[in-house]
């Protein structure tokens, strides 16, 4: 039998390509997320922090120690855009298009304070019994499939996250598939769509509708009532701001939460050690869950230069783009033991899946909750599985800034009635 | 021995009250709050240590 604990098992290595990528990589390739860690741990050894000449130049810092510094430093480095495209905004300071997320200080700490009630632990662990009836339904319906071969991804991974954001925005649960198209566009192919998209079929006109029907209608008492009806400062949200923070809401917490659950089963789906251990032992699973975030960080955010500054002794022009690149700091051997291993019960895990700073992810907690649920509904109903092609290079990553499998076919071993 | 919370550079990661719920609590906006005042009982030291060990942020310390 195949195991797979590392990334370093590869059809292609990332050195068989043709690509030398401390100067040509481009995330939104294939070859890039197919070998993405791989291609890390190879640039951490010769060249820490990688420049690319693709969307109008771009840094790619792969230590801890570089990313943490970037992103403690809000002076140097803005995230008036967060996503790297061909378009560099300017002028959409202090807010940016999607407060908090892509504002500065000091406007960053009052739209983020808004929000952060809404999203702590004691808040966000209310949701739990609803998360569970969502996996428990979504298995229901996989196992009565009837196949032995089931797509973990398509048939799981990705609703779990859309029920939730929708429950919380109060938004119709079957808008899911809307959701993910908005998303696969700005995030896996961000500007390649601009031309083809007719206004009405656009996120922009989505929420635009929404929000003026929600103006028209009493207040209700879910994330888009309690934004229509919030100060800022004395003052009431701004459309824009309102448009801007459900945006955020709907593209921040789906393909990333569905990223790292996917990759976690991808993961559990080679491993039988690490599948009997949570079987076996269900204090495991919290300390799990932080391994399959740091092993499969699924997020890399993005920072503009706000002037000319340098990371690790490498100069940067104002206005370069900068990559974020928390999953490769996440294998760092500088910051964690055996980086490259996946280990089930690590005890020490300062990782960084979630960010740092100031912009740490609003919904680390519900991702969290999203997760453990998820994984522990589905070892409880699908406790031995495997992948359905046993080489684990077939299945595709995406590409861009939120790394996971889009589908992940597992064949089913052993399966429990409810 | 002690246990140091830094509140500035806590960012409500979460970690600590998750691990060591004993030690920590969270307020109403997720950050991090010290139950004890300073010096941990016996019983907590190891949790003490978990939740030190994965802070992202460098935020807790202990000093034995």
């Amino acid at each position: 039998m195949m195991t797979v604990t590392n990334d370093s098992i590869h059809t292609a290595g990332p050195g068989d390509l043709g690509i030398d990528w401390a100067t040509e990589f481009d995330h939104t390739q294939e070859s890039y997320a197919q070998n993405a860690p791989a291609i890390w741990d190879e640039l951490r050894e010769r060249c820490p922090v990688a420049h690319t000449d693709a969307h109008g130049g771009v840094w790619l810092p792969t230590k801890h120690a570089d990313v943490t510094a970037i992103a403690h430093d809000t002076e140097n480095f803005t995230s008036e855009s967060v996503v790297v495209s061909q378009f560099k905004p300017l002028g959409l300071a202090p807010a940016g298009f999607a407060p908090p997320i892509t504002s500065d200080p000091p406007y960053h700490q009052s739209a983020r304070r808004l929000l952060l009630p809404a999203f702590a632990p004691k808040v966000v662990n209310l949701l739990e019994d609803y998360v569970r009836e969502c996996c428990r339904s979504l298995l229901d319906d996989l196992l009565a499939q009837g196949t032995d071969v089931v797509d973990a991804a398509t048939a799981y991974a990705q609703h779990i996250p859309v029920l939730t954001i929708a429950r919380m925005l109060g938004l119709p649960p079957e808008d899911g598939d809307r959701f993910r198209t908005f998303i696969h566009r700005i995030l896996e192919k961000p500007g390649q769509y601009t031309d083809q998209i007719a206004p009405e079929d656009t996120l922009v006109h989505y929420l635009s509708e929404i929000i003026a029907q929600r103006r028209s209608e009493p207040p209700r008492d879910d994330l888009i009532g309690f934004l229509l009806e919030a100060e800022m400062d004395g003052e009431p949200l701004t459309n824009e701001h309102v448009f801007g923070t459900i945006a955020l809401l709907i593209i921040a917490g789906i393909d990333t939460t569905w990223s790292n659950l996917g990759a976690s089963i991808w993961h559990l789906a080679q491993n039988p050690d690490d599948r009997a251990r949570l079987r076996e032992d269900p204090d495991v699973l919290p300390f799990a869950i932080e391994e399959f975030l740091r092993f499969y960080s699924p997020v890399t955010m993005a920072r503009l230069a706000a002037k000319d500054t340098e990371i690790g002794g490498c100069p940067v022009s104002a206005r370069d783009w900068v990559l974020l690149t928390f999953p490769a700091a996440n294998r760092d051997p500088e910051a964690f033991e055996r980086a490259d291993e996946f280990i089930i019960d690590r005890q020490r895990n300062r990782h960084v899946a979630f960010g740092l700073g100031i912009h740490r992810c609003l919904g680390s907690n519900l991702a969290r909750l999203e997760l453990t649920v998820a994984i522990d509904e589905w070892m409880k109903r699908i406790p031995d599985f495997e992948l359905a092609d046993p080489n684990p290079d077939a299945v595709r990553w995406s590409t861009g800034q939120v790394r996971g499998p889009r589908e992940l076919p597992i064949r089913l071993l052993r399966t429990v009635e409810a | 021995m002690r246990i140091v919370l830094d509140s500035e550079a806590c960012q409500g990661h979460g970690r600590c009250y998750a691990l060591a719920p004993d030690l920590f609590d969270a307020d109403d906006d997720g950050y991090s709050v010290l139950l004890v005042s300073g010096e941990v009982p016996p019983e907590l030291e190891e949790a003490a240590r978990l939740a030190a060990d994965n802070c992202p942020e460098y935020a807790i310390s202990i000093e034995d």
